[in-house]
């Protein structure tokens, strides 16, 4: 399953960064497939996106709100935050564990040989705050004299953006190169602090600091596909603990709202007693668990 | 009676179902104000203030 996974991780990030006519354009795409929701963390900035980021779309709705209305026009954010909430109903976080371009890049920096760490639980609440006021309430409310907000997230922290469009926009236009300063310093220290973690540490980003990941996170108990547990079947012996990426302990919270639903634990069971499940059918058990005949002996 | 028993057993979620309707009347919404017009302009241009630079 996790071959499985894999691969669709690279299809959706060749999906969403399906512009390879960039290095002779120098700029990005431009047609209209970018009217479509990606439904991971993926700059529309970056030259070979082929759809928009939902929390860049949704930073620039909040911030032009208040001009929007002046003129006479609604955009209040429905159509993203429609394509999200849809979304997030639908499969919620398991888009991080299959269709993230972001949380890929850190699961394949994980693999890299080094001391590996977990991560102290209670970051995990940074990311709500930052959805809170980086992403809804400063570019709403913290307005130039114009009325316009910034987009927050984007501007001053998010490191998908700085990796993904920040520098190969830089290599493409070296125009671009005079006005940098401490701004893009700033984001790209964040970008290689957050590299480095990743290196020590499973999807540091998503865990602590992913506005998106926690826009889905709310979703956890209601998604329509997720993780079931059958506690007649489970014996707790926390197999599943040790092989989670986010550092879920299912067993003892099986609608845990870090789970990414990438089946590891699944796999990991020996008894057979996690299961996917889609608006309550369950799908049968991910490993083809056999009782030995000595378990099945009275 | 068996079949019973595994009627009994799979109980069919409602709230996904609920959830995902609601999401997407929100998003025909949006569509009827106009805004993924207002989406495309936005994501057809490079922000670089958005990434960082200048």
């Amino acid at each position: 399953m996790e071959f499985v996974r894999k691969w669709v991780q690279a299809l959706f990030f060749l999906i969403t960064n399906g512009y390879w006519n960039f290095p002779v354009t120098r700029g990005i795409y431009q047609g209209p497939l970018k009217v479509i929701c990606s439904p991971g963390l993926n700059c529309y900035s970056c030259p070979a996106a082929t759809s928009y980021c939902p929390l860049g779309a949704l930073q620039q709705l909040m911030g032009g709100i208040r001009l929007a209305l002046e003129n006479g026009q609604i955009y209040v954010g429905f159509y993203v935050i429609g394509a999200m909430g849809a979304i997030g109903s639908f499969v919620g976080r398991m888009i991080c564990g299959w269709a993230c371009p972001f949380g890929l890049f850190q699961e394949l920096l994980h693999k890299i040989p080094s001391p590996k760490y977990g991560i102290w639980r209670p970051l995990r609440f940074i990311k709500y705050g930052l959805l809170l006021f980086m992403v809804i309430l400063l570019p709403l409310f913290a307005v130039d004299a114009f009325g316009f907000g910034q987009t927050w997230f984007c501007k001053y922290i998010c490191p998908a953006g700085t990796l993904e469009a920040g520098l190969p926009l830089i290599i493409m236009q070296p125009a671009l190169r005079e006005s940098l300063g401490l701004l893009f310093l700033n984001k790209l220290i964040i970008l290689l602090f957050f590299m480095a973690w990743a290196v020590m540490a499973s999807r540091p980003f998503c865990r602590t600091a992913c506005p998106l990941g926690a826009f889905y996170a709310l979703f956890s108990k209601i998604k329509m596909v997720k993780l079931r547990l059958d506690a007649q079947k489970c014996t707790n012996c926390e197999a599943c603990h040790p092989v989670c990426p986010m550092g879920v302990h299912f067993n003892e919270s099986p609608d845990d709202m870090e789970c990414i639903t990438c089946l590891a634990c699944s796999k990991a069971c020996k008894v057979g007693a996690i299961s996917l499940e889609i608006g309550g059918v369950p799908l049968g058990n991910q490993v083809s668990y056999r009782p030995k005949k000595a378990q099945l002996e009275p | 009676m068996k079949k019973k028993r595994q009627s009994e057993k799979v109980k069919i979620r409602k709230a996904p179902f609920v959830a995902i309707f609601i999401f997407l009347v929100l998003g025909a919404v949006g569509i009827t104000l106009g805004e993924p017009s207002r989406v495309l302009e936005q994501a057809t241009q490079i922000c670089l203030a958005c990434i960082g630079i200048g």
